[in-house]
């Protein structure tokens, strides 16, 4: 370009940006599909209630236990308060500080991991009472938590790719538009288990 | 110097003729265009499959259809009319125009919206894949339990529905999340909330609506692959699972979908009224308002659907009163365009003969919805031809007709010649007199006890003269629609229309300001917009080609639109567009290799279909190179 | 309902023809909206439908309470929708016969509804809404008919192959002969001596017959068909798809499939004698 020629574009910064300069599209995306994913949770939860109050009055129905406590109630902390460290790894990225986000990164994962472990051994225990085949109950029962427990392995899987990524030095204070969508998405998978362990694990104790 | 610049974008945004570029373009305009020839493929189809039924039905005990084929053919009319017709190819209108109108080079995601595309093709060959097999759906397009259930429908009818739809049900979110970011963050400068066209309102309004309703079908649909291919029990009675709860879960998706069928169209209605009136739309704001408030209570209505089910009264008169309060914000609308007819010179071309015919067409089919929400009067005629006669009339005249308007307006826009004037208008009268003929007489039928769904009718109850008409009437109205296509045929295929030039009707939106058909970058300059009609208040837009108003916004030095802010459309950033990408389709096929192999139950067929869906989408973000 | 409805169409066409009639006597003014515009669709598109709606929905409500309140009843009808025809019982009576309903006039009558299979739907529009059979559970309607009479009535919920031919009879009978129809289904026809009727008894005892269809009285007990205990009195054959005839029952027979393809019974193998037979028993069982 001459000196003469004019800029052919404005001094604008480019896209993705990060926390200043307002949110990006890719951000936009990210928190549509949420809704989406959180229409489906809500189906399936009004489902379950639907069946629950239409059908026997003895919940769960024929001769099933109601679902025990014990591993929940190690499960959800290690779940909830993995969005501790996903988002200080999101306000270290922020900084710009790559170490502490590789660090918050793994401790999320390791989070979730051991969620899912858990999860598997809970499964494994239940599945010998009740089966998704056995009635409807089950048929909710493991839909469920199984449609949740997919949404956590997916949010390791990014997790992983987030870990690939900061470690080839990908991510600055400038960029870092995936670790935000990330760390929103785990955010809501989370929140999504509030609503799970109300619903399906808690409200057959307390509504007979 | 001009010149210059728009050489530069030509280079930049050019794509090369050629099958690669037919396979990998992320263009929004190509993309609107196969969108909109593949969706009225589908009508085609479902047109004929109309005209069998009409066919069969011209006479008492007529044997032209077995009833397996009969019950498949108008399962298929329904699922192909509403899913893979009506809704992409308005979703097609709003793929090429929505960035064009708001002054951007392209979607907010490119790739995404070639990824919608395909994956649309693929769940309609495999919806149709049903015939080939022998085994269409055949439940009725809505898919009743315990009819579809294993027990009741052992072979694989009803997996083509239910996965077919899943399949689908991936490209509607996907365009949809496309259409509210694209809205929301890629507004030319100064185009503010109060200056979007009611166009895009419409499809913002649509694609939250699908955001939110879709979710209920997929998860119907998703139960009910389990219960089938699974053994599950969520609509087994006798395993405490509910034959209510898929009624319930379909039409908390089916009526928010007619609203997603009926927006669009209306954003057409309200593009085209105020040029052919020649005076600016009267209630902007009513409009705009109207359009979210049909979207917001349309999903407070489900019920109506269910009043014949045995609910309790409660929920009758509760889901009667918000039935009938929808009408209101349509009744807003239809006043508003009336009254900006009536305040204006109309100009009576083809393009409006087809919104005069919707206004008459939908106001008629809208008093018999009002009939609907009035319970007791429900429950005799739900289930029966009136209820057919009633939304014929509103998705038919209520759609069908503004697409047909929509396409008299815009394809000189999109393919750069006019279609032929008085062979529009001869397609215009046949499909109106055809299509009255075809529905009008339903009412009646309705009304002396004939019910929906029947391969045949009994001589001697005094259907026979009805259906006959009708019959009559659905010939005429194919007629008119080929009338159409060979008017394409004529006017575009074989280059014999007239030049259209960038705005052969004094249009009002930014799409008029551009070449027809616009150049891949679609405006030399992004402008900055000051009036909600940009092309009427602001003549300098109109010359932007030959004269450039300021070369910043040519952003000619890359691949790239502009980003602003959600409510004053203020400069934010610069937003990079890919190039094109195989990533799309291949995504797209893997998709399709895992449906495929479900449904064949070909285990090895899945798991290559998730391995390529897996690697194209890890290819899908590193083709974004920084993040 | 009509005759607005019937306005609102009129008034939108000539407000549409208005509109599309050249006049000069308008005034146009392309960029303002005049005030008598604003007025229209604040009338027309707010007011107008409020009050008209506001209507319509208290006259709903009072149809509603109309229709699904309790009334006094002396008679129960057990409707149970079958693939593709109408098992009624008379629970009280002990009355068991198929898709003719037979009802006292100006009586309120207590229909209940089930299904054996997939859904269904109980609709004579002459007499009453539709009310869906929904698996699982039982819903419950009135039927009353005023005036003695036949009433025809539908499947008109979509339920597989054969639903266009799943339709009944309501028959309606003034009270009298109502209790003389009653008194006629609960006696089980007698063993006849004339050796045709005997002859087809045996044909029909000894074919298959009995394994999906019962005749009172004999040893044909079947459940999975119509009950035939008084078959010669049906209005129709197949639920409503063609009259009760000789002609018809002999086709019937022999091959329903060619009259009601895909409906569940399957063609039977007789002798002419054996048929003719077997119909003069049918018809005899009034």
């Amino acid at each position: 370009m001459s000196a003469s020629e004019q800029r052919l574009v404005p001094a604008l910064p480019r896209s993705p940006v990060g926390a200043e300069g307002g949110r990006s599209t890719g951000y936009w995306g990210m928190v549509i599909l949420i809704f989406t994913e959180a229409t489906l949770f809500a189906i399936l939860l009004t489902s379950y209630f639907y069946v629950r109050f239409q059908g026997s009055p003895v919940w769960p129905p024929d001769g099933i236990k109601k679902p025990e406590l014990a591993l929940i109630a190690i499960m959800t902390p290690v779940l909830l308060l993995s969005s501790g460290p996903m988002h200080w790894a999101e306000l270290s990225i922020k900084k710009g500080n790559v170490g502490r986000l590789r660090l918050g990164l793994l401790i999320t994962f390791l989070m979730g991991a051991t969620f899912l472990t858990l999860q598997g051994f809970e499964y494994h225990k239940s599945l010998a009472e009740f089966t998704p085949r056995t009635d409807a109950y089950g048929s909710l029962f493991f839909t469920i938590t199984g449609f949740h427990g997919l949404h956590v392995a997916v949010g390791l899987l990014m997790n992983l790719w987030l870990q690939w990524n900061a470690w080839r030095g990908r991510f600055s204070a400038e960029r870092h538009l995936a670790v935000e969508n990330v760390t929103l998405y785990w955010h809501f998978v989370d929140a999504v288990w509030v609503f799970i362990l109300v619903s399906i694990y808690l409200s057959p104790h307390i509504w007979p | 110097m001009a010149t210059t610049v728009a050489d530069r974008l030509e280079e930049i945004w050019e794509e090369k003729p050629g099958l690669g570029s037919w396979l990998d373009t992320v263009d929004h305009k190509r993309i609107g265009i196969r969108y909109v020839y593949t969706a009225f493929a589908f009508f085609l189809a479902g047109g004929l499959e109309a005209t069998i039924i009409r066919a069969q039905l011209a006479r008492p005990e007529e044997t032209l259809v077995r009833p397996e084929a009969y019950n498949q053919l108008f399962t298929m009319h329904g699922i192909t009319m509403i899913f893979f017709f009506v809704t992409p190819m308005l979703f097609g209108f709003g793929n090429y125009f929505v960035p064009l109108m708001i002054g951007a080079r392209d979607m907010a995601f490119p790739r995404l919206n070639a990824f919608g595309y395909w994956v649309f093709l693929f769940a309609g060959l495999f919806m149709y894949a049903g015939y080939a097999a022998g085994h269409a759906p055949n439940d009725g397009w809505f898919n009743y339990f315990p009819l579809a259930s294993k027990q009741f429908s052992p072979d694989i009818n009803i997996d083509f529905y239910t996965l077919g739809l899943i399949f689908l049900g991936i490209s509607s979110t996907a365009g949809s999340i496309n259409f509210i970011v694209t809205i929301f963050k890629l507004r030319a400068p100064g185009m503010s909330i109060s200056r979007v066209p009611l166009f895009c309102w419409a499809i913002l309004a649509t694609a939250f609506s699908v955001i939110f309703a879709l979710p209920s079908l997929t998860v119907a649909n998703a139960m009910a692959a389990l219960d089938r291919l699974f053994g599950f029990h969520f609509f087994d009675v006798a395993k405490g699972g509910s034959v209510i709860l898929w009624q319930h879960l379909f039409w908390i998706f089916g009526h928010p979908d007619v609203y997603i069928i009926f927006l669009p169209a209306v954003g057409i209605v309200s593009s085209v009224v105020p040029v052919f009136s020649r005076r600016k739309l009267v209630g902007y704001v009513w409009l705009a308002l109207a359009t979210m408030a049909t979207a917001i209570i349309g999903f407070g209505v489900w019920v109506h659907h269910m009043f014949a089910v045995g609910l309790p009264s409660l929920s009758l008169t509760f889901f009667s009163a918000a039935s009938m309060l929808i009408t209101i914000p349509s009744a807003v609308q239809i006043f508003a365009w009336l009254a900006t007819i009536i305040g204006g010179r109309p100009v009576l071309a083809t393009p409006f003969l087809f919104i005069l015919g919707f206004l008459f067409l939908f106001v008629l089919g809208g008093v018999t919805g009002v009939m609907f929400a009035a319970v007791p009067f429900d429950q005799q005629i739900t289930d029966s031809y009136f209820v057919v006669a009633h939304f014929h009339y509103v998705l038919f005249g209520g759609a069908v007709f503004p697409i047909f308007a929509g396409i008299y307006y815009w394809f000189p826009k999109m393919f750069g010649r006019m279609l032929h004037q008085g062979l529009g208008k001869l397609s215009f009268w046949l499909m109106f007199v055809g299509f009255n003929l075809t529905f009008f007489p339903m009412h009646i039928l309705g009304l002396l006890g004939m019910p929906r769904r029947v391969y045949t009718y009994p001589a001697g109850l005094g259907w026979d003269l009805y259906n006959s008409l009708e019959t009559i009437g659905a010939y005429i109205l194919a007629l008119g629609v080929l009338v159409t296509v060979g008017n394409f045929v004529w006017s575009v295929s074989m280059r014999r229309g007239l030049l259209a030039g960038p705005d052969p009707w004094g249009g009002d939106t930014l799409e008029w300001a551009t070449d027809s058909p616009p150049p891949p970058y679609n405006f030399v300059e992004i402008p900055t917009v000051k009036s909600g009609e940009p092309l009427w208040d602001q003549p300098e837009l109109r010359a932007m080609n030959e004269r450039v108003i300021d070369r910043e916004r040519t952003l000619a030095t890359g691949h790239d639109t502009l980003g602003t802010t959600v409510l004053d459309a203020e400069l934010e950033s610069i937003l990079p567009m890919p190039h094109g990408s195989f990533v799309p389709i291949l995504a797209a096929a893997g998709l399709g290799l895992i449906f495929g192999g479900l449904i064949a139950h070909l285990e090895v067929v899945i798991g290559i279909g998730a391995a390529l869906l897996v690697g194209s989408v890890l290819a899908w973000f590193r083709d974004q190179g920084d993040v | 309902m009509l005759v607005v409805s019937a306005f609102v169409v009129v008034l939108v066409g000539a407000l549409l023809l208005l509109g599309i009639v050249p006049s000069r006597r308008r005034r146009y003014r392309p960029r303002e909206t005049p005030t008598w515009a604003w007025r229209a669709v604040l009338f027309g598109g707010v007011i107008f439908p409020i009050l008209v709606l506001i209507a319509l929905w208290v006259l709903t409500l009072r149809d509603i309470r109309a229709i699904s309140a309790t009334r006094a009843s002396g008679l129960t009808v057990a409707v149970t929708g079958h693939d593709w025809w109408w098992e009624v019982r008379y629970p009280k009576q002990n009355i068991v016969t198929a898709n003719d309903i037979h009802i006292p006039t100006g009586q309120a009558v207590k229909v209940l509804l089930i299904t054996d299979d997939v859904l269904h739907s109980f609709w004579v529009p002459q007499l009453a809404g539709k009310t869906d059979l929904i698996a699982g559970k039982t819903n419950v309607m009135w039927l009353q008919a005023d005036r003695p009479g036949v009433y025809r009535g539908q499947c008109a919920e979509y339920c597989g192959l054969q639903h266009a031919h799943m339709a009944f009879y309501v028959i309606a009978h003034p009270p009298a002969e109502f209790r003389s129809w009653v008194a006629q289904e609960t006696t089980a026809p007698a063993s006849s001596a004339a050796p045709n009727l005997a002859h087809g008894e045996e044909v029909f005892t000894t074919t298959s017959c009995g394994a999906c269809h019962s005749i009172r009285g004999t040893t044909a007990t079947g459940t999975d068909g119509p009950d035939l205990t008084h078959f010669g009195s049906r209005l129709s054959i197949g639920a409503g798809t063609v009259p009760n005839t000789r002609g018809n029952l002999a086709g019937w027979i022999i091959d329903s499939q060619s009259i009601k393809p895909g409906n569940l019974m399957p063609p039977i193998q007789l002798s002419p004698s054996d048929l003719q037979a077997l119909i003069d028993y049918l018809e005899s069982l009034t």
